[in-house]
């Protein structure tokens, strides 16, 4: 095992205790918590949105993901980072002004109504659990990378650590602590990629499409963990070895799914235009319905902060997304062998030391991307466990009837068990799919409450909550489908599998028809409420 | 007998315990000149002054998403329909990795710079309607 890994990961867990515990000193009242007594600069600010956005889905999924089938997974980056401009566009400043602290709140303050209100928590802890999922699941794959250890253990270790830290207080959704898990995570991949491409130049810049698909490029010992049939011909049980030479090419596995040659190069492989549109229209919409990302706009002074916040966002994230393409490029090169094993997502962690050989700078790189992957699922899912427990509690719990730190707990534990329950069942989705999923159902329940709600004076509260049930519960169903149910072939797997095409548009009809058709509960205020949405702060009404 | 000068008095009772609300503190200013009485009184004139506020800033964010549809989103379609385009090379790199992998990004920060710039410059002209003396 690697000497460097374990240095490694106690240096962050220390670093990210001690920066927690330098910026409680300076935390003495109740809004210095919660806020950051709203006095953080739009880039620390920043920062500390992107550490927390940026999960194991970008840090290690959008990587395998490239490695597998090429060219068409480009548009989830482009989607992840995306999402912050529509955010930008449509929604930073007014729902900064609303002074709505999670999207119950925003429920409460545009539409007075508590049943909304209800609805949409059961919402926000759905998509939370959802996108806990694939943080658990990247801990249990690169626990398992790194110690050679069994899967459940990694997930489940990790989600015992962050829950418990979570309800013991242990790291709060601290400003500080959070933007130095953005620079973490970006120098464990930028640091390790100048190596790589050194390395990629002195080997004479092998061809990543070799004409005759895929090569070994040094000898490789795969050990096969599913009885398969390589290249049609010949069968293969589970626990044979199998040893490669280098210059080999690499069979195709009959139970990995994965691009070769041109279908991985080219644009439209199998993955259609309406898989394509879906996941587009998925990710470019679903990034303002996720509930850890609301919560820190809060931490902005005003309107205008919070968009000048969510810009610099946009380009922290865009230059961080430009890292994951290069590994799952020269992984086609260096770490071929994961096309076989399918084991695709753990190819930031293995490139490092396949690439540049077990010496002390493969083995101190290898520690380095590690480290960046435990700051990953570490941020994500503190932050996403302390917003859906924060629900949890005032909304579940009904905390205004005097809620307790027990309460509080007793809400962490249970957010915290359905996702680790899940993560041992889909160990074998891809991480980023699995967050496209948590995408969706957001950008087709969300999306249209707070776009609709905050531009548009004739929206009701029988309109947003039908809206809301049928978008995003046919969005749940369809996820619900393609995590438990059977595999599906032809159009209902395409409908099913990237739902986002044809449920975001349902849930805007739903709404506006819902809300034109109940025009009486237009909530009597809201020329007061659309003042307060979209006035500048320096009239200071 | 509490205390008048306003320290707790050490036989008193403690104080209660209030709740902070978070973010209603704006809502208690009151207005000082006719314009902004418009606005917080909701008056036609102040409601027509916010639906034109709201509606500027709608059109620059819709345009702009436009421009997001035609430059990224139309993509998938130009791959689809001209397949040719996806074979271009540049620098060695095939095309649509290189717009997707890299220029995406400076792309879509260089859309949202512009959004925040004429952004701003909206609510600059609202609020010099506003200020404007007796008009």
């Amino acid at each position: 095992m690697n000497p460097y890994v374990v240095p490694g990961l106690v240096v962050v867990v220390l670093v990210t205790v001690g920066i927690g515990a330098y910026g409680l000193r300076f935390a003495r009242t109740t809004s210095d918590f919660l806020v950051a007594s709203r006095s953080v600069s739009p880039s620390w600010n920043a920062a500390a949105i992107s550490g927390e956005y940026l999960s194991a889905a970008s840090f290690l999924g959008v990587a395998g993901l490239i490695l597998r089938y090429g060219v068409d997974v480009l548009w989830y980056p482009v989607g992840f980072a995306a999402g912050y401009l529509a955010l930008l566009l449509f929604v930073a400043a007014p729902l900064r002004r609303s002074g709505a602290f999670t999207l119950p709140d925003f429920c409460q303050v545009r539409l007075r109504s508590p049943l909304l209100r209800r609805l949409a928590t059961v919402f926000v802890v759905f998509i939370g659990c959802l996108y806990l999922v694939p943080q658990l699941q990247g801990a249990g794959l690169t626990f398992t990378t790194v110690t050679g250890g069994r899967y459940e253990w990694g997930a489940l270790l990790v989600g015992l650590v962050v829950t418990a830290n979570v309800a013991l207080g242990g790291m709060r959704a601290i400003t500080f602590v959070q933007a130095f898990q953005y620079w973490l995570k970006l120098t464990a991949l930028a640091v390790p990629v100048i190596f790589l491409a050194l390395q990629w130049q002195s080997d004479g810049r092998p061809a990543v499409t070799p004409p005759a698909g895929p090569v070994f490029s040094a000898v490789t010992t795969v050990v096969v963990e599913q009885d398969a049939v390589l290249d049609g011909t010949v069968t293969v049980r589970a626990g044979d070895e199998l040893t490669f030479a280098a210059g080999e090419r690499v069979p195709e596995v009959s139970t990995v799914d994965d691009n070769r040659d041109a279908a991985w190069l080219l644009p439209g492989g199998d993955t259609g235009l309406f898989a394509t549109y879906s996941l587009i229209l998925a990710t470019f919409l679903g990034t303002m319905g996720l509930p850890h990302v609301l919560v820190r706009f809060y931490t902005n002074p005003d309107g205008a902060s919070a968009r000048r916040t969510t810009l610099v966002v946009l380009a922290l994230v865009g230059l961080f997304y430009l890292l994951p393409t290069l590994y799952g490029v020269l992984g086609r090169i260096y770490t071929p062998q994961l096309l076989m094993t399918g084991r695709t997502d753990a190819v930031v962690l293995m490139l490092p030391e396949a690439a540049l050989g077990g010496g002390h700078l493969g083995q101190f790189l290898g520690a380095l991307v590690t480290a960046g992957a435990l700051a990953a699922f570490l941020s994500t899912s503190s932050g996403l466990l302390t917003s859906v427990a924060g629900v949890v509690f005032t909304d579940v719990l009904h905390a205004e009837r005097g809620g307790s730190v027990r309460d509080f707990r007793v809400a962490t534990v249970l957010a915290a068990a359905v996702p680790m329950a899940l993560s041992v069942y889909v160990a074998n989705m891809d991480v980023s799919r699995v967050v496209g999923l948590a995408f969706a159902v957001a950008a087709s329940s969300f999306c249209p409450l707070l776009v609709l709600g905050i531009w548009w004076r004739g929206l009701t509260d029988v309109g947003a909550a039908a809206g809301i049930v049928t978008g995003g519960g046919a969005a749940m169903g369809a996820v619900l489908l393609t995590v438990m149910g059977p595999p599906l072939t032809g159009w209902p797997a395409q409908l099913i599998g990237q739902p986002a095409a044809w449920t975001v548009p349902l849930a805007f009809a739903v709404m506006v028809a819902g809300s034109l058709v109940t025009k009486r509960r237009i909530p009597p205020d809201i020329g007061a409420t659309m003042l307060r949405l979209h006035a500048p702060e320096s009239l200071r009404l | 007998m509490t205390d008048e000068t306003g320290a707790v008095g050490r036989t008193g009772p403690p104080p209660s315990r209030t709740r902070v609300v978070l973010g209603e503190a704006a809502a208690r200013r009151r207005p000082a000149d006719p314009a902004r009485a418009d606005l917080a009184e909701q008056t036609p004139v102040g409601e027509a002054l916010v639906k034109g506020l709201v509606r500027a800033q709608l059109a620059l964010a819709v345009r702009l998403s436009l421009v997001v549809a035609a430059g990224l989103g139309a993509l998938p379609l130009l791959f689809a329909v001209a397949p040719a385009v996806g074979r271009v090379k540049v620098l060695g790199i095939n095309l649509p990795w290189l717009l997707l992998g890299v220029l995406s990004f400076p792309f879509l920060v260089g859309v949202g710079w512009a959004y925040v710039h004429w952004a701003e410059r909206n609510e600059q002209d609202f609020t010099a309607v506003i200020r404007r003396p007796e008009a």
